[in-house]
């Protein structure tokens, strides 16, 4: 013990002394403040809790890579669950069976698979309401919005005229709108052109997403067509900014090729301020134009618990060249990446990547200067307002590579540094640092609850790594990525822990537990249940031929299926498993699967049905069993489907327990 | 069959509170952590027993300790500590003594058996009500006509027979049949004293 303590304690000097001196701070630390809370309460208990209990916080982590999103509680990092939204999941059968397949569909086809980053929870009046949580992919542009009740993805709909869909899925205060940013400039219509033509002749669009506020259901009310920059962060303006949303943007160079070099010649790049009110407006006063566009828009229906995938053909569109008013250039130093407004709407902070400095500026400021016209020249017809006009401060030598800034609500803000793998507390006003802990290692986003509101829970921050190397026992060339807790309640941070991630954790959002648990969906009623191929008593089920097609219409109960004996089913065929959980008790979902099927599983709740396709390949007699662990009889809920040849005349029919029907 | 639906629904709409209840509200716990089940004064979390969610439909333990004419029934699930089998995902029929049947045994049995020395032997009586398995009137039918055995919990097996239109176990008909979320209960007029006991 006494060894380790002392290598911790050589660690910690040694981190502190790298990081003083590879950034030049003179905040560091002599020794790491574990001395533990107010309270007196030793770290261990400070993160604890105990069996049985609930956690204080949920956390929605993206998985980054992975396609989805985790959900944790805080502060114990305990995983619940991973909510399938981009990517095919065999577990809960989701892009699998028939009823989700068209979640996937975009118009590339079905896309199996996607990278998804920035989860925004929906507000009202500025504040969380726990509706719905907003995710964007970045590959195939998409945003995804996941219901709070069940947990479950509802919507996705892509985003055309975009690459990369980077600067996503941030809603607005009222959740009015849920924005997409392209990361890629694009030849918009799409087309054949050389690459090295790129410049003034590409462009960027960035989406604004009209969100229904009773289902939530999602349209794209307009595109602003931008400059072909890369558009890279985004947040809307809150308090008095609201009505203004605002993007970061790196490569103003417009490079088309080696963009680490390329894209990082000019002095400053540009937050864009966008006036989403006033775009409002020049759609009312027809300036917008209607043009073509394909993209897929998919929505699950509770009731009939099927997806619809449908392709829209047709964007609006907003000129931001030619729409004076609508678009203000805010000069801000290379390649800023997080864009960060905080809880008052005043501060805009823009994260350099390359830069020695935060930049922050001021909405009050920007107002004037645009009224001033305070502008510094224009690009393709954007006016770039005077960065002293709008600059409100900086924060000198934070520290190195800058990403993403949240709040307390108490007037800090905590930004994230890749490259001196820490996050830096500082004060709004000020400018001064107040406050310097590292990460383990090479952070990225950071995620206060409410961090990005008009209404943070300052209690806990979590820092989500991107590097991990020896902190976990090692599983081979990949290792996990992982998120690290702090208590932020103090004057100092303090570590509290850090657990391992699914995927890239790439941002995240979290919510008082309170808001959600309540009314968490439990089971589905089986009266309410309208799926097409529902079975709700086991005096329904029945197998049906339709040519090659065979319906089974099956029912699952504690602890059997009926039917669970099928024959006269014959190879060519195609058989469809529609298959009823009947149960109506909490917590009780039944799985099925066939051996040979070319699909997953089926994990159904109570009272839902699912649908899967299983294509017999050879005669014999295959069984079919549950596949979640349902009660004590679980082993016995199993069952066969005779398979004759193709153009036999075995009789259809399907049985339990010895009475057959057919 | 209108009957037994209507008792059953009469069942399921009465609150479950027979058992002292579940602490499923968000009590101030300065944590803000919540209990997700019973705790005894000692902290000790009981279980699924006391897991309360609003939505589902009643289990076996819920309905019996719901109703009045079960009182010595569920008194006894208590005092002998087999709540949670009754509350558990199951499947399980239970083959419930009224009130009345357990005042049919000799002056003083109940008392005695409620007593906390005599819990095993309690218990052991009270799973011989229970059979770890899924039975519905019909599925008992067929029982007797395939000649199927009724294995209980206790391990002993019950005779199934027919007479008159009823259905018999342990040699006493069957009264009254309730679904519940993890299987069925039966309503008896006599208890089903084990045989090895």
């Amino acid at each position: 013990m006494k060894f380790i303590l002392k290598s911790f304690s050589i660690l910690i000097v040694f981190a502190l002394t790298w990081s003083l001196s590879s950034c030049g701070g003179n905040m560091g630390e002599k020794k790491a403040d574990n001395s533990g809370s107010a309270l007196g309460k030793s770290t261990a208990e400070r993160v604890f809790v105990a069996p049985g209990q609930h956690d204080e916080f949920y956390g929605f982590i993206s998985g980054g890579f992975s396609g989805q999103l985790a959900v944790y509680g805080l502060p114990s990092g305990r995983l619940f669950k991973v909510i399938p939204v981009f990517s095919q999941d065999g577990e809960k059968a989701y892009g699998y069976n028939e009823e989700t397949k068209p979640m996937l569909q975009t118009s590339h086809g079905f896309v199996p698979w996607d990278d998804s980053h920035h989860p925004d929870i929906s507000q009202t009046n500025g504040e969380l309401d726990g509706r719905w949580v907003f995710i964007n992919a970045n590959n195939t542009p998409r945003i995804a919005r996941v219901s709070l009740k069940s947990f479950e993805t509802e919507e996705i709909i892509e985003i055309p005229n975009s690459a990369g869909n980077h600067s996503s899925a941030f809603v607005t205060e009222n959740t009015e709108y849920v924005v997409a940013g392209t990361r890629f400039g694009v030849p918009i219509p799409q087309r054949d052109m050389s690459i090295e033509d790129y410049k003034g002749n590409f462009k960027a669009a960035l989406s604004f997403v009209k969100v229904d506020p009773k289902t939530g259901h999602m349209n794209i009310a307009f595109q602003v067509l931008m400059p072909g920059f890369d558009y890279d962060l985004t947040h809307p303006g809150r308090g008095k900014s609201h009505g203004w949303m605002f993007f970061s943007t790196y490569n103003t160079e417009e490079a088309n090729s080696l963009l680490e070099v390329n894209a990082s010649q000019n002095d400053k790049d540009f937050i864009a301020a966008i006036n989403w009110k006033k775009a409002e407006e020049f759609i009312k006063q027809g300036k917008g134009k209607m043009m073509p566009a394909k993209y897929a828009h998919n929505v699950y229906d509770e009731a009939t618990m099927k997806a619809t995938s449908t392709m829209e053909n047709q964007v609006m569109t907003l000129d931001a060249s030619k729409l004076p008013g609508l678009v203000y250039f805010l000069p801000t130093p290379k390649s800023p990446h997080g864009c960060d407004v905080d809880p008052t709407g005043e501060y805009i902070v823009g994260s350099g990547k390359l830069a020695a400095a935060l930049t922050v500026h001021s909405f009050t400021k920007m107002l004037k200067a645009i009224e001033d016209k305070a502008f510094d020249g224009e690009a393709y017809g954007i006016p770039i307002l005077k960065f002293e006009a709008v600059n409100a401060g900086t924060v000198v030598q934070p520290g190195l590579g800058p990403l993403h800034t949240e709040f307390d609500g108490k007037g800090n803000a905590y930004t994230t540094f890749f490259i001196s793998s820490e996050v830096v507390k500082w004060k709004l006003g000020t400018w001064e640092v107040i406050d310097r802990k590292p990460t383990y290692y090479s952070v990225g986003h950071l995620m206060i609850p409410g961090g990005n509101s008009r209404k943070p829970y300052g209690k806990y921050l979590v820092a989500m790594n991107k590097i991990t190397k020896d902190r976990y026992l090692p599983t081979g060339p990949e290792v996990c990525q992982s998120a690290q807790l702090y208590d932020i309640t103090g004057e100092k941070m303090e570590m509290l822990l850090d657990f391992p991630t699914v995927g890239e954790p790439h941002y995240a959002a979290g919510c008082p537990a309170s808001l959600l648990e309540d009314k968490s969906q439990k089971i589905y009623k089986l009266e309410d249940n309208q799926h097409k191929y529902a079975t709700k008593s086991e005096k329904e089920a029945k197998v049906v031929r339709e040519g090659k097609n065979v319906h089974i219409y099956m029912t699952m109960i504690r602890s059997h299926f009926a039917p669970d004996n099928i024959e006269g089913v014959k190879v060519g065929d195609k058989v469809f498993f529609h298959v009823t959980n009947l149960e109506q008790d909490y917590d009780v979902p039944h799985g099925i699967s066939m051996i040979g099927a070319n699909t997953s599983e089926l994990l159904i709740m109570p009272g839902q049905t699912e649908t899967f396709v299983w294509e017999p390949k050879e005669v014999g007699v295959w069984p079919f069993y549950c596949t979640d662990f349902c009660s004590a009889l679980h082993q016995e809920m199993q069952g066969y489907v005779r398979v004759s040849p193709a153009g036999s005349s075995t009789p259809l029919k399907w049985g339990l327990d010895g009475e057959w029907h057919n | 069959m209108k009957k037994l639906s209507l008792f059953a629904l009469a069942v399921l709409t009465v609150v479950f509170m027979g058992c002292g209840g579940g602490t499923s509200q968000s009590a101030g716990n300065d944590s803000g952590s919540k209990a997700a089940s019973k705790k005894e004064e000692s902290g000790v979390i009981k279980g699924q027993a006391y897991v309360q969610d609003g939505v589902s439909e009643k289990n076996a333990l819920q309905v019996a300790a719901s109703l009045d004419d079960f009182s010595t029934l569920a008194k006894a699930v208590m005092a002998a500590g087999v709540e949670n089998a009754l509350a558990n995902n199951g499947p399980l029929t239970v083959f419930a003594p009224t009130n009345a049947a357990f005042e049919k045994l000799p002056a003083g049995t109940v008392e005695t058996l409620l007593k906390p020395e005599n819990k095993q032997k309690l218990a052991f009586i009270l799973v011989n009500h229970v059979a770890p398995s899924n039975y519905p009137i019909e599925t008992l039918e067929k029982n007797i006509k395939k000649g199927r055995k009724l294995f209980m919990a206790s391990g002993e097996y019950l005779p199934v027979e027919k007479k008159d239109g009823k259905i018999y176990v342990g040699g006493t008909p069957i009264l009254k049949s309730v679904k519940v979320s993890n299987g069925w209960i039966h309503v008896i007029g006599d208890v089903l004293v084990p045989k090895s006991k």
